[in-house]
């Protein structure tokens, strides 16, 4: 970008913005503090900072909107010229939807699930006059076009349930720049997408970006997705702008502690050799669960067989004291496998085993000694969590339901459980919505270890949770396990976070395992082809990564197909670009076993998947 | 979608034929003998004896259900144990009232306070928003012989504005004068049901307006009026038409005590009667008809909410 540009090119400048929320006492707190920096034209500046750090409070400035609760309490907020802070709702509807427009975090919470697609799109320019109907509507078919969407012709004739996550999320950005805006705001637009639906998404924004010649302020909390997209970045803590300036020296030489911490939290791939190595003679009969050849599913159907089938074929043995990590994509089948081993969902066929013993498909088959020693812990600490209830009758019931403490001892266990997740002991008192999202997470966490069970099933525990406050549970979860010995099953879709941590990995992929083995087996060639896929996805923090990613052939295969367990052939057939036609998409895969306790399941060779 | 609809069919279905059941188990256990009340305390055995065989009620508890139910069905509702009459005409004498009542009363209340209510949730926090709130809070916590009496004062002691009771029959009148013949029955009910409407619908209206959804029709520069009338109200069908629905239930069968203030007779009277001179037979049948009315209602207002989803009616 050059840098000598014209004052009148600055698109948003934020000049000692202050914004503060006023608490019920009538006391005002200060969100954002003091904050300067600017958007010049065509470029693309990223405000990074994990939750509370005021990113999304100060990317909302910029179209003169404060969430309820907020205002604007100093400094200004100038977009193309004028002071937006202080104007009202009427005043500021003609710049939302033409000069500046906002992209939010979870299209499918954003689109209006009762209007059709293609009427939300169209919306903003039509209400303001600046185009037809018509000439709205061939803008976003223009649109849906250049952002790769499937049936461009119809996809707007159809309502926000009827296309998927990802292609949600690029109709959202349609939505943004239907009317042409000069500033787009996109906050965290690809955190909650798959890796594989992450690098569409992105890459579709930045061409659209250059192409529009517009400006944009990226919100997020993910440094290796801010160096593919972003021209300068502005790192936030607190509401204070830590440091500020073009990406290469950010990423490359990050100056102030807070950026390096940020840099470190980011866990890279381990190269090859150098994830977990465990124990090579071990023992199969050491298992502490063991799951075989199990199928399940959703709804009866004929025969007893469920109508859906979710799961097919899965083995897998968690060793005492080991993590297994499951990864793969939404709607691969992880959480419904975590269900069957919890005995939420009982299984349609195969067998589960604790300590040897097989366990009762259902759950309230299971003795309690069973069910003490398997625990869950959700994803969403927030709903996991009795909002009514202290943090002490919170951990306290399951410590007097499964170890009969009751009174003192009681009490001195459920201080135990919070020094064991390096909580202090007053937050006993407390209530869940007084905790950080974080903190509610290890509560959850100790919810689970006050039943001192032998395997935590952990369904997505970090996804919700920032950078540093993930990597944070992430080391009190390795912590823990060296303490108490306790075996993890840890499903995420994030490749890294699984093997920084794992043991052992299983990739599943429509339900069915494409390959399972020890962490760096699996992470090394021979790769699954969508084991392959997964790995080139993850983002590196690495400028020009992106464009490298493009080109591969693995992103080739990202644009996701239907992800559905098929009856014939291989599931992967449609994405994969090593398939065989005539061959993957009729037979299903053998099994091959490519080293102890190493398989893939695919009809190439191992030589071919080098 | 047809199928969830046929299914909430069946469970209406079976819900009516629960409720007969109880309702016809529930008046045998009462106290009494159907022969004894039709034939008074003078009756000789045997004439009792050929009066219950005349009467079916030899017959097994089982056989006796059967066969009322299949007279339900096929129209006949039995014949008064107190008065010797046909049910059907007894309901035939009532049922206008009870039907001009309320069909005349939600034309004017059911809209007036969805507006209210929806207007009230487009400016929360306003002084129109909390009056509103005040006054209608108010009305639900009074009792409905209550307001009726403070309407009276105020009409037709203070104002001096027609009769303290409905008087005459309503029969060729036309729509105005209809209303003004049952201007202070309809005027009660109506604060009674536009209370709870209001409060709910301006409820289920804020409910949708804290949506992301509706954050980014704001950030998108979408005009209030617009964000109420087209983003939020299609939203918020489903919860409206529910208790639209049991407000309307309530008119048919609920309203005994406004009858009885102002004197008209009306279907809900007429059940109380039933209860007080021991007609059995009278209860049965209107305790099916206020059954029926009620699983009636509550299928539309379960039609309506499916209607108003789009995952339901256009799925994947």
């Amino acid at each position: 970008m050059p840098k000598d540009t014209q004052a009148n090119d600055v698109i948003f400048e934020a000049k000692d913005l202050v914004i503060s929320a006023e608490s019920e006492d009538g006391s005002e707190l200060q969100i954002v503090k003091s904050v300067n920096f600017q958007v010049k034209r065509g470029e693309v500046v990223a405000l990074i900072g994990e939750s509370g750090s005021g990113k999304t409070t100060i990317s909302l400035s910029a179209l003169g909107y404060c969430k309820p609760g907020l205002k604007f309490a100093g400094g200004q907020a100038i977009l193309l010229g004028e002071d937006v802070t202080g104007k009202t709702t009427d005043e500021l509807r003609p710049a939302r939807g033409e000069n500046v427009a906002y992209l939010a975090q979870s299209a499918a919470a954003t689109f209006n699930p009762s209007i059709r697609i293609n009427e939300q799109v169209t919306e903003a320019p039509v209400l303001h006059g600046t185009k037809t109907q018509a000439e709205a509507n061939a803008k976003a078919l223009e649109l849906y076009k250049a952002l790769e969407l499937p049936d461009p012709e119809n996809i707007g004739s159809r309502y926000p349930h009827q296309v998927s996550g990802g292609q949600l999320q690029r109709l959202m950005a349609a939505m943004a720049l239907c009317g042409d805006p000069d500033l787009l705001v996109l906050d965290e637009p690809t955190t909650a997408l798959d890796v594989t639906t992450q690098i569409e998404v992105l890459k579709a924004f930045k061409s659209v970006i250059q192409d529009q010649g517009a400006a944009a302020i990226y919100v997020t909390h993910d440094l290796a997705v801010v160096a593919q997209i972003a021209d300068h970045i502005v790192v936030l803590y607190n509401g204070e702008v830590k440091e500020a300036g073009p990406v290469d020296t950010i990423i490359n030489a990050p100056a102030h502690p807070y950026t390096k911490r940020l840099m470190a939290a980011i866990r890279p791939l381990p190269e090859a050799g150098q994830g977990e190595i465990s124990s090579d003679e071990h023992l199969r009969d050491d298992a502490a669960l063991e799951v075989s050849n199990i199928d399940a599913g959703y709804g009866t159907g004929s025969g007893g067989k469920p109508n859906v089938m979710v799961l097919r074929d899965i083995n897998v043995a968690i060793e005492r004291g080991k993590t297994v990590g499951i990864i793969g994509e939404s709607g691969c089948g992880k959480s419904t496998l975590a269900r069957v081993m919890a005995g939420l969902l009982p299984a349609c066929d195969g067998e589960i085993r604790l300590d040897g013993q097989v366990l009762h498909p259902q759950l309230e088959k299971r003795t309690r000694e069973q069910l003490r020693k398997v625990q869950f812990v959700y994803q969403m600490a927030e709903t996991a969590l009795n909002p009514h209830q202290r943090i002490r009758d919170i951990l306290g019931r399951p410590v007097e339901f499964y170890r009969g403490l009751k009174g003192a001892k009681k009490r001195a266990r459920v201080e135990e459980l919070l020094r064991l997740v390096e909580l202090p002991t007053q937050f006993a008192d407390r209530f869940p919505h007084e905790l950080s999202g974080g903190q509610k997470q290890r509560v959850n966490l100790a919810r689970a270890l006050a039943a001192e069970p032998e395997v935590v099933l952990c369904d997505e525990v970090t996804s919700a949770l920032d950078t540093i406050v993930g990597a944070n549970v992430i080391d009190l979860l390795t912590r823990l396990q060296k303490e108490t010995g306790v075996s993890f099953v840890f499903i995420s879709h994030d490749l890294s976070t699984v093997a920084s941590f794992a043991d052992e990995i299983v990739v599943l992929y429509a339900g069915r395992v494409a390959e399972q083995g020890e962490t760096d087996k699996v992470l090394t060639p021979p790769f699954h082809p969508y084991t392959r896929l997964l790995v080139s996805s993850v983002p590196e923090p690495r400028i020009g990564w992106l464009e490298g990613a493009i080109q591969s052939q693995e992103a080739q295969a990202g644009i996701a197909g239907a992800v559905e367990l098929t009856d014939v052939g291989c599931p992967f057939f449609a994405r994969c670009p090593q398939s065989v036609a005539g061959k993957c998409d009729l037979v299903a895969p053998p099994r091959m076993r490519v080293g102890t306790g190493h398989t893939i399941e695919c009809h190439l060779e191992p030589g071919a998947l080098m | 979608m047809t199928s969830l609809i046929l299914k909430r069919i069946g469970i209406g279905m079976i819900t009516a034929l629960a409720v007969s059941i109880i309702i016809f188990f529930g008046t045998k256990i009462l106290p009494g003998d159907a022969a004894q009340i039709r034939l008074g305390q003078e009756a000789t055995e045997a004439n009792m004896a050929a009066m219950r065989e005349r009467m079916g009620l030899d017959k097994s508890y089982v056989m006796q259900y059967v066969t009322w139910l299949g007279n339900f069905l096929s129209g006949n509702l039995g014949i008064s144990l107190a008065s010797d009459v046909p049910i059907t005409d007894l309901i035939a004498d009532r049922y206008q009232n009870t039907v001009y009542v309320s069909v005349l009363t939600s034309i004017v209340a059911v809209p007036v306070s969805l507006a209210l209510g929806i207007l009230a949730a487009m400016f929360p926090g306003s002084y129109y928003d909390r009056i509103l709130t005040l006054v209608s809070v108010t009305l639900v916590a009074a009792p409905e012989f209550f307001t009726a009496t403070l309407l009276v004062l105020l009409f037709v002691f203070a104002l001096d504005l027609g009769n303290a009771v409905v008087v005459g029959s309503p029969d060729g009148k036309g729509l105005f004068s209809m209303y003004a013949h049952f201007a202070l029955p309809i005027a009660t009910l109506s604060f009674v049901i536009a209370s709870q409407l209001i409060r709910m619908s301006r409820a289920a209206v804020l409910n949708v307006m804290s949506s992301p959804y509706i954050e980014m029709a704001i950030l998108k520069g979408v005009p209030r009026r617009r964000i109420i009338l087209r983003h939020a109200l299609l939203n918020a069908i489903g919860p409206i038409v529910n208790v639209v629905a049991l407000n309307l239930a309530y008119l048919v069968t609920g309203v005994v005590v406004v009858e009885v203030y102002f004197g008209y007779p009306g279907l809900a009277t007429l059940i109380v009667q039933g209860v007080q001179t021991r007609d059995f037979v009278l209860v049965q049948g209107l305790g099916m008809i206020f059954c029926l009315t009620y699983v009636i209602l509550m299928l539309a207002a379960d039609v309506a909410s499916f209607a108003s989803n789009p995952r339901l009616r256009h799925p994947k």
